[in-house]
C-alpha cells in the first residue's frame, strides 16, 4: 500500500466515516446544546453580578469578586471532577451533562461579571452625574446610559471569553458526556482506526472556525470604540 | 455540613494524598517550564510570519491560526495522544502534551503578539532603520520590546490559562497534579484529594489573577 493510501485509511477510512457520521452528528447536537446553554445562563448571571456589584454594598461584593477570582484561579477540569464525584456523596445525584452545564455556566459567569464590570468602570463619572442630574433614578442611568455605553466595550474580551468557555464542552468527555469528542473517542475504540477521532476534530472546525471568525470581525468592527 | 466536611475536606485523607499531590505539582510544573517557553516562541514566530510580504505565507499562517483556535485543546491532545499511533507516530504522554500545547498556545500567544506588532507605529521601525540598524534589529531592539510592554496583561493573562491547561494532561496519563489527585480519589473514594489540588492551583494562580484583574481595570478606567 502507498504512503497516500495509507493515510486516507488511517485518517478518512470512508466505510468508517459512513458508520460513525451518525454518533459524530449527534455529539454536536450534545454540544451546541450544551454550548447555547451555558451562553445563556453564563453571560446572564455575570450580568447580574455586575449590576449588584454596581451597588458597591460591600458585604455582597466581597463573595463576588472571591467567586470571581477563584473561578479565574481554577482549571475547569479540576472543577468538573470536583463536582461530579463530589456531590453524588452528600446526596446529590446530577447527571453528568447537568455537571458540565453547572460548572462552565458558572465560569464564563465569572469572567463575564469581570468583564461587564470593567465595562460599567470604564463609563466616565460625568456620565453618571450628568444622567442624574436630569431626573433620572439609579437603575434608569444604569439601564439606560451607562450599560449601552458599558457593553459596546465588552463585547470583543466576552466573546473571546465565550468561545474559550464554550470549547471546554469537550471536557465532558471526562465524565462521560456524550458530545462530540466522547463519540469520536468511543468510536475510535471501537474501530480501531483514527477516522472517527479526525471527524470529531473536523466537527469542531465546522462548529467553531464560523464563530472564531465571527468573533476577529466583532474585534476590528467595535475596537474603534475604544480609543 | 458534616457530610460536605468529610466528603470535601477531610483533613486526614488530604495529609495522607499530599505527598503525592506534590510531586504531582512537580510534573505540573515541569510541564509548565516546557510548555509556556515553547508557546512564547511559537507565537512570536506565528505573528512574525503572519506580517510576511508574501500574501501566501499570511494566508496560510492565518489558516492555522483559526484551525488551532476553533479546535478545544483537549481534542487536539487525544489526537496526538491516541490518533497519531495509527500513522504510526507513537509519543509520550509528556511529549504529546507538549507538542499539543505548542501548537494550541502558538495560536493564542500569536495572537496577542500580533495585536501588540500592530500598536507600535510604523515610524518606529522608520526611525530605527535610518539610523542604520539591520531589518532583524530593528525588529528585535525596537519594535518587539515596545510591542511586548502593550500586551503585558495579555501575555500574563494567557499564560495563566496555559498553566490551567495542563491540568487536561491527566487525560492522557500524564501525572501531573490533577491526575495524582484523582488517583487519591479514586482510591480513597473522597474528594478531598482533587480540593486540595484546587487549593495549590488557588496558591500558584490567584495573586497573578488579582495582578491582571488589576491591571485590566487600571486600562479600563
Amino acid at each position: 500500500m502507498d504512503n497516500g493510501s495509507l493515510f486516507i485509511d488511517t485518517f478518512f477510512k470512508p466505510e468508517l466515516i459512513v458508520r460513525y457520521l451518525p454518533d459524530i452528528l449527534k455529539g454536536m447536537a450534545v454540544t451546541i446544546e450544551i454550548a447555547v446553554l451555558v451562553v445563556l445562563a453564563g453571560i446572564s448571571l455575570g450580568l447580574a453580578l455586575a449590576l449588584v456589584r454596581s451597588l458597591r454594598w460591600r458585604l455582597v461584593n466581597i463573595p463576588i469578586v472571591v467567586l470571581v477570582d477563584v473561578a479565574r484561579a481554577l482549571p475547569p477540569l479540576v472543577l468538573v471532577l470536583i463536582v461530579y464525584f463530589g456531590l453524588p456523596n452528600v446526596g446529590i445525584l446530577l447527571p453528568s451533562y447537568a455537571v458540565l452545564w453547572l460548572v462552565l455556566s458558572l465560569l464564563l459567569a465569572a469572567f463575564a461579571e469581570e468583564i461587564f464590570w470593567a465595562g460599567i468602570l470604564s463609563v466616565r463619572k460625568g456620565q453618571w452625574e450628568a444622567a442624574r442630574s436630569t431626573g433620572l433614578t439609579y437603575s434608569q442611568t444604569l439601564l439606560h446610559v451607562i450599560l449601552p455605553q458599558a457593553v459596546r466595550l465588552t463585547v470583543p474580551p466576552l466573546t473571546n471569553r465565550t468561545i474559550a468557555i464554550t470549547k471546554n464542552t469537550a471536557l465532558g468527555t471526562v465524565i462521560g458526556v456524550p458530545e462530540i469528542l466522547n463519540q469520536a473517542t468511543t468510536a475510535e475504540s471501537f474501530s480501531f482506526n483514527a477516522t472517527p477521532l479526525m471527524m470529531g476534530a473536523i466537527a469542531y472546525l465546522v462548529l467553531f472556525v464560523p464563530v472564531v471568525i465571527a468573533g476577529r470581525y466583532i474585534e476590528t468592527r467595535f475596537a474603534w470604540r475604544r480609543t | 455540613m458534616d457530610a460536605i466536611l468529610l466528603q470535601f475536606f477531610n483533613i486526614d485523607i488530604m495529609v495522607q494524598a499530599a505527598p503525592l499531590i506534590f510531586r504531582g505539582l512537580g510534573m505540573t510544573l515541569l510541564v509548565c517550564a516546557a510548555v509556556v517557553p515553547l508557546g512564547l516562541a511559537g507565537g512570536l514566530m506565528v505573528a512574525l510570519a503572519g506580517r510576511a510580504h508574501s500574501p501566501g505565507v499570511r494566508f496560510v499562517v492565518a489558516l492555522l491560526i483559526d484551525v488551532f483556535r476553533a479546535v478545544p485543546p483537549l481534542v487536539l491532545l487525544i489526537f496526538v495522544h491516541a490518533g497519531l499511533p495509527f500513522a504510526g507516530l507513537r509519543l509520550s504522554p509528556f511529549t504529546s502534551v507538549c507538542l499539543a500545547f505548542f501548537l494550541n498556545n502558538s495560536a493564542y500567544y500569536g495572537e496577542i503578539y500580533r495585536a501588540g506588532l500592530d500598536s507600535v507605529g510604523a515610524g518606529q521601525r522608520e526611525a530605527a532603520r535610518s539610523t542604520g540598524l539591520t531589518a532583524w534589529q530593528a525588529l528585535a531592539y525596537v519594535v518587539i520590546p515596545q510591542a511586548v510592554r502593550n500586551v503585558l496583561p495579555d501575555l500574563v493573562s494567557n499564560t495563566v490559562e496555559v498553566v490551567k491547561l495542563t491540568s487536561l494532561a491527566s487525560v492522557v496519563a500524564l501525572p501531573e497534579m490533577l491526575y495524582s489527585a484523582d488517583m487519591a480519589r479514586s482510591l480513597t473514594y473522597n474528594s478531598s484529594p482533587i480540593v486540595l489540588a484546587a487549593v495549590v492551583y488557588l496558591v500558584l494562580l490567584w495573586p497573578v489573577v488579582r495582578l491582571i484583574s488589576r491591571l485590566e481595570h487600571r486600562v479600563g478606567g
